[in-house]
């Protein structure tokens, strides 16, 4: 089990880890997600002892990760940074790290069956391709058999097979009670693999609930609807309680530039209740589709106030604008 | 506050054997980390080589110079002081690659990123430090004193004709020793300015300047009382005493002074890096 509490991190003046407080449990995967900057590796390192906070603290089973005796035996991670001598091979950089945890080199060989490096074992690891690297990074992190993981985007540059192998050592090391701290900027990598989210922005916590819950919360189910009679059809639906917003549209005439109806998002009424209110008012519908709320609109949706570089972003666009007016 | 302080007491009353245990584990993987990386053995080869064919080399042109008359002045200094004039030439230069070993050993750590899967597996940070060190004390000693050794003989035989000198003859031994003891200091004091630099070419330039240049800029100022205090306490200039075999007229401190500046300053150069490596982020 991994603890936060109240931590916090100033680099300078900047705050990339604010007051944050949470809990990962053992047995599941949790998911860690935030836009880039959000402070999600940044947290981990304080976790990890690698970074000093600048307030509260983290433990793991209890004990700061400092005060542990053999940390590789509690605790594996796998930072995104990379963190191996090119010109080391694979089997020397797990021999040391098993040798100042008193393993037997012994488990070195087993570590490079699992992960398939055993033919490279011996190779530079500056050679390594992406995949292998990050195969070799999973071997450190699980040198020491830890009940605790920490993985910085472990599928960050994996090729889809890699993907699948890492989403499975993920679930199969949570089925057997360790505790997962996954982090990630996919959310729809997270909606199938990880049990239970945890979402930060500017280094503050935005919801930590289980994933369908997350999904659920959000927005709710909208439905896309294209109509000829936009208009019609809104006061229907605001009648009923529901919420009708237009697309915006280019060309200002209230049709779509390819000629086609104007599409409505509309909330708060389901699309069966849609049709029926169509049917009896005698309006035409071109298009009543129900829109399933994804993990990826709930994400955006929570963390639309606390992008890192939203500001930066769209200050130059207005600059420019003002410099093509004159 | 209290958490630390009550977990410390705990350690204290942990057996002695589990300590020491646990840092020749620490000591094992230093050992595997420094013997896996290819410019561990290329560095002390170059240190060798460079170290025996310079002296061979220097010590073959000064004495064919002073025997063709082309340098009787050298030939004075050489008969005053034949082992300064031995040890002084290859590892003048051959000191070199000990420390840029001593530089790497810490800041190929940060340059590749080792540093986080070392600290990682041990986040007590200074136990890192204190297990590279007596790992690199090792692994230094024994090539520099052989390449000592081995300096001395091959330029005994080389100067013979002009000047003969022996293991037997006072202090001789002791300046062979220390010259020994000299190099694995001064890999110490890489060591520790690698760990506080944190980058390579940085560390070298600034290790480079303290061997190489700034003791010739000090003896500027040997004509002001203060400024020979200065130029004799300065780490590498005290440190080279020892590598003579009789103190110069005039020298402020004895060759094991000498040596005892240099280690004072290599132990607080240490001190300085292990604060800063326990204190900063990593």
């Amino acid at each position: 089990m991994i603890e936060v509490t109240d931590l916090s991190k100033r680099f300078g003046d900047k705050v990339a880890v604010d007051h944050l407080s949470f809990t990962v449990e053992p047995g599941r995967v949790t998911g860690f997600l935030g836009p880039n900057g959000a402070g999600k590796s940044t947290t981990m390192r304080l976790i990890l002892g690698l970074d000093h906070p600048s307030g509260g603290g983290a433990t793991i089973n209890g004990k700061r990760y400092a005060e542990l005796a053999s940390p590789l035996r509690t605790v594996g991670a796998l930072l995104e940074a990379k963190s191996v001598h090119s010109g080391r091979s694979a089997r020397n950089h797990l021999l040391f790290l098993a040798q100042s945890q008193g393993l037997p080199p012994s488990r070195v060989d087993e570590m490079l069956d699992l992960v398939g490096l055993r033919d490279v074992a011996n190779k530079r690891a500056g050679g390594f391709s992406l995949g292998m690297g990050q195969r070799l990074g999973v071997a450190a992190a699980l040198l020491g058999d830890p009940q605790v993981l920490l993985l910085d985007e472990p599928v960050n540059g994996l090729d889809p097979e890699g993907v699948l192998w890492i989403r499975n050592l993920m679930k199969d090391l949570a089925s057997e009670g360790r505790t997962i701290l996954v982090s990630s900027h996919l959310m729809n990598e997270m909606a199938v693999t990880a049990d239970h989210l945890i979402v930060i922005g500017r280094g503050k916590l935005i919801v930590a609930a289980a994933t369908e819950d997350v999904i659920a919360r959000s927005s709710g189910q909208a439905v896309r609807v294209r109509t000829p009679e936009p208009e019609r059809l809104t006061n229907l639906i605001v009648a009923e309680g529901g919420k009708a917003i237009q697309a915006a549209n280019g060309n200002g005439n209230g049709g779509e530039p390819d000629g086609q109806a104007p599409v409505l998002t509309v909330t708060g009424v389901a699309a069966r209740r849609i049709g029926e209110l169509a049917a009896s008012a005698s309006i035409v519908l071109h298009e009543l589709t129900p829109q399933l709320a994804t993990l990826e609109d709930a994400f955006l949706e929570l963390t639309s106030d606390s992008l890192e570089f939203g500001h930066a972003d769209s200050e130059p666009a207005g600059q420019s604008t003002e410099g093509n007016a004159r | 506050m209290s958490i630390t302080a009550a977990s410390g007491e705990l350690e204290s009353t942990a057996t002695r054997a589990g300590h020491w245990a646990a840092f020749s584990r620490l000591m094992k993987a230093e050992w595997t980390k420094i013997r896996s990386v290819r410019s561990t053995p290329w560095t002390l080869i170059v240190f060798v080589v460079a170290t025996l064919g310079l002296t061979a080399l220097f010590g073959w042109l000064t004495v064919h110079a002073i025997e063709t008359g082309r340098a009787p002045r050298r030939g004075v200094e050489l008969s005053l002081d034949p082992v300064a004039f031995i040890l002084g030439t290859g590892l003048g230069l051959g000191q070199l690659a000990i420390c840029v070993l001593g530089v790497l050993t810490m800041t190929t750590e940060y340059s590749t990123g080792v540093i986080r899967a070392s600290l990682l597996a041990v986040p007590k940070r200074l136990h890192v430090l204190a297990a590279k060190a007596v790992v690199f004390t090792v692994l230094i000693f024994i090539p520099g004193e052989i390449a000592a050794f081995c300096s001395f003989f091959i330029g005994k035989t080389i100067v013979a004709p002009v000047s003969t000198v022996a293991l037997s003859q006072p202090g001789v031994t002791r300046a062979v020793i220390g010259a020994g003891l000299y190099l694995t200091v001064l890999g110490l004091f890489a060591l520790a300015i690698g760990t506080i630099l944190r980058h390579t070419a940085g560390a070298i330039a600034i290790v480079i300047f303290l061997v190489l240049v700034a003791p010739g800029l000090l003896s500027l100022l040997d004509s002001y009382d203060w400024g020979a205090h200065i130029h004799a306490w300065f780490p590498i200039v005290a440190g080279g005493y020892i590598t003579a075999d009789h103190q110069q007229a005039g020298q402020l401190l004895t060759p094991w002074q000498g040596f005892g500046v240099f280690c004072a300053w290599t132990a607080l150069l240490l001190a300085a890096s292990g604060y800063l490596l326990h204190r900063r982020d990593a």
